[in-house]
């Protein structure tokens, strides 16, 4: 049967594809969480291939913490208009005033706690009964037992004691009123696929994924962009460094690493070399405790 | 580089977590913070050195209790293919985690104790693996290290496995002595178990044939939405997205829809937007048909001339998943790939026994994790296969009407 048989990159893409149909097809208003990472601009390619020639048929989502990078906001708007899809904005610093939220203190104040309220205003404001996100289960551990379609109740928590079984390819997508899925169509992608189906696919990124010169401080072996939302204080040295970066989160609580890579080939060529995990290396709220992520997904964080 | 994905079935006693564990270290795939995170909690636990065992511990509260609550994917590479692997749990109640595990994988490492040999949770890891058709096991028979790396421990235990599997229809089988603590016919061969003339579990791993697990004979394709643009330069265009279930679509084909019988010729296919000349399973793909059909989600298109079976009464066997029992007479809605109706369980004939295979008669509701043969009537037809036969297009869950919780895997006889 030579001939007919599917790479791995081909295998993950017709897996993904067959999802993001199961979700247009089994929800009413799904929409997709989108952050300009390279994640979701690879779910967005997906999604464009899905419905291909139609239109994707949900708008993209983005929670606006206000901590972005410049960079990465200037690309969403592109990205969104050249796929011809429909884009929602909203912000965390709307939530703040409306809910009279405290804001976090410290040096690196991070608003990824107050990003959940955001979030679930916004699927209250649309009434989505399922959210499309990114997440994939080689990123952390919590994330390694998530279901590809994740119920949430009305406080958006997650229970994973009391997951559905999901077997064979048959994803039951079936809730009650109030409650919503998250769906995780790259679930089974790892960070190395993603960067080898960019290059194959020719996807573009916004340009702080490659090398760049830019002021950071270092902060606990970390490397934290110099921006107006960090808290200096006169132990910090600013340096110009060449930087780039392996996530996109806020500037608040994403480290750059040092690199020359400016290619898609030589940032590849890093990722294979380097030992160190993607969240443990650039994500500076996973280091608060060891069960973080876990916490923050049964309350309702992505 | 193809893809692989494989279930290990076997308890924290067999050296299951350390297994996957060896597996992960040896062939680089842990990272350094993890590693850091890792002698950090094993130094908390005060067992010297690294346990492996760790690194498949998920949540904070499986830590705390000491145990795995469901199963966790994990993934590694080598230069030749790329794994997933599901960790299930084998502990005796989670006989739904195995079934959720197994049913994408297509192959299993059936975990044996050295000092134990094949014993009652063998045997029932060996019976899911022959209900659910994977169509690969090995059997790792682990700890070596503690029977003196005996090649005749090792016999007496291919002898009983051996005997066990004819019974069971399992067809192919390879068995590994090991030792996942000390890394022996791991990733390299065991210096100490010269007599083994096999390949170490890794190279096994990597070098498996896995072509013919996928059926491209017969031709199943079924529904899950209508594309219909509606635009301008799109006005009349038409296409039923779906998976192909198995066979192979060709352009020209001339096929017939299901269960309506109508029949049609294909007169497009696309991939991704792209036209092609063919497709194949399991590819996503648009077909568009010459004719103007009614066709909607869960409907299915097959060559003109395939057998396949149309009703709605179905002989079933059913794992059961969830704490609520099934009374006979219960109504459910089952869904078959994408197609969703309703059901009834007409009648339950008999309990089988996963750790026998055999028939008992059923007394009281049934029970989480058990499996039983039972009829099931539908509100409107499915178009199917038997599990045995095409087991992509043979299988059906069946889901709660007040909870939404999917309560059982089906398989069609």
């Amino acid at each position: 049967m030579t001939g007919y048989r599917l790479d791995y990159l081909e295998q993950l893409e017709t897996e993904s594809i067959h999802i993001f149909r199961e979700i247009a097809a089994q929800f009413e208003r799904p929409a997709l969480l989108f952050s300009g990472g390279k994640d979701s601009i690879t779910l967005v390619h997906l999604a464009v291939k899905a419905f291909a020639p139609g239109k994707i048929p949900f708008p993209l989502v983005h929670v606006d913490t206000g901590h972005n990078f410049p960079e990465a906001l200037a690309f969403r708007d592109l990205f969104s208009a050249k796929v011809n899809a429909s884009l929602i904005v909203r912000k965390v610093e709307d939530t703040i005033k409306q809910k009279n939220l405290t804001e976090p203190k410290g040096k690196f104040a991070s608003r990824n706690w107050l990003q959940t309220y955001t979030l679930l205003d916004t699927i209250e404001e649309f009434k989505f009964d399922a959210c499309i996100g990114g997440g994939r289960r080689d990123e952390e551990k919590a994330r390694a037992k998530e279901r590809i379609f994740s119920v949430r109740d009305e406080f958006g928590q997650w229970n994973p004691k009391l997951q559905r079984p999901e077997i064979w390819n048959i994803y039951n997508g079936r809730i009650h009123k109030g409650e919503n899925v998250r769906v995780f169509p790259i679930s089974n992608w790892t960070e190395l696929d993603i960067w080898n189906y960019i290059r194959k696919e020719k996807i573009d990124l916004p340009s702080i994924y490659f090398s760049h010169e830019r002021d950071v401080i270092e902060h606990e072996g970390q490397l934290v962009a110099v921006s107006g939302f960090i808290n200096m204080d006169e132990n910090d040295i600013v340096s110009k460094r060449k930087v780039r970066y392996r996530t996109v989160g806020d500037m608040t609580c994403t480290a750059a690493v040092e690199s020359n890579a400016s290619s898609l080939d030589e940032v590849i060529n890093e990722i294979i070399a380097t030992r160190i995990s993607e969240r443990g290396e650039t994500r500076i709220d996973d280091k608060v405790t060891e069960a973080a992520m876990e916490d923050r997904k049964k309350n309702g964080y992505f | 580089m193809d893809l692989l994905r494989f279930i290990t079935a076997g308890s924290v006693d067999d050296g299951k977590s350390t297994l996957i564990g060896r597996l992960l270290y040896d062939s680089k795939n842990i990272l350094t913070d993890q590693l850091e995170q890792l002698e950090k909690q094993s130094k908390n636990k005060e067992t010297g050195g690294i346990d492996l065992a760790l690194l498949t511990d998920g949540l904070r509260a499986e830590r705390e209790q000491g145990i795995t609550i469901d199963v966790a994917y994990r993934y590694f590479s080598t230069p030749n293919r790329k794994f997933i692997i599901a960790d299930a749990p084998g502990h005796v109640q989670y006989t739904r985690n195995m079934i959720t595990g197994a049913s994408n994988a297509s192959l299993v490492i059936i975990l044996v104790d050295a000092r134990q040999g094949v014993v009652e949770q063998t045997r029932r890891h060996s019976i899911i693996a022959s209900l659910l058709k994977i169509p690969h096991v090995v059997v790792a028979i682990n700890k070596m290290d503690l029977v003196d790396y005996s090649r005749d421990v090792f016999n007496d235990i291919v002898i009983d496995y051996a005997a066990m599997a004819r019974q069971l229809n399992l067809e192919d089988i390879a068995y590994i002595p090991m030792s996942a603590l000390l890394g022996d016919n791991i990733v390299d061969r065991s210096e100490k178990m010269d007599w083994f003339e096999g390949k170490p579990l890794l190279q096994f791993l990597e070098e498996i044939e896995t072509d013919n697990d996928i059926n491209h004979t017969d031709s199943r394709f079924q529904v899950q939405l209508v594309i219909r643009p509606q635009t301008e330069e799109l006005h009349d265009y038409r296409g039923y997205a779906g998976k192909v279930i198995s066979g192979i679509y060709k352009k020209g084909d001339v096929v017939k829809i299901l269960p309506s019988g109508i029949e049609s010729s294909i007169s497009k296919l696309e991939i991704a937007g792209q036209e092609v000349e063919e497709v194949f399973a399991p590819q996503s793909v648009v077909i568009q048909l010459k004719d103007d059909i009614d066709i909607s989600r869960g409907d299915t298109i097959v060559k003109a001339g395939e057998n396949i079976k149309v009703g709605n009464e179905l002989q079933t066997l059913l794992c059961w998943m969830d704490e609520k029992p099934l009374h006979s007479g219960n109504k459910y809605y089952l869904q078959h790939n994408s197609r969703l109706v309703r059901a009834v369980v007409k009648s339950i004939e008999y309990k089988l026994d996963v750790n026998t295979l055999q028939q008992l008669p059923v007394e009281g509701p049934v029970k989480l994790n058990e499996v039983v043969r039972a009829t099931i009537k539908t509100a409107s037809p499915l178009v199917f296969d038997s599990f045995a036969e095409i087991s992509a297009n043979g299988s059906a869950i069946l889901i709660d009407e007040t909870s939404n919780s999917t309560v059982a895997a089906v398989l069609f006889q």
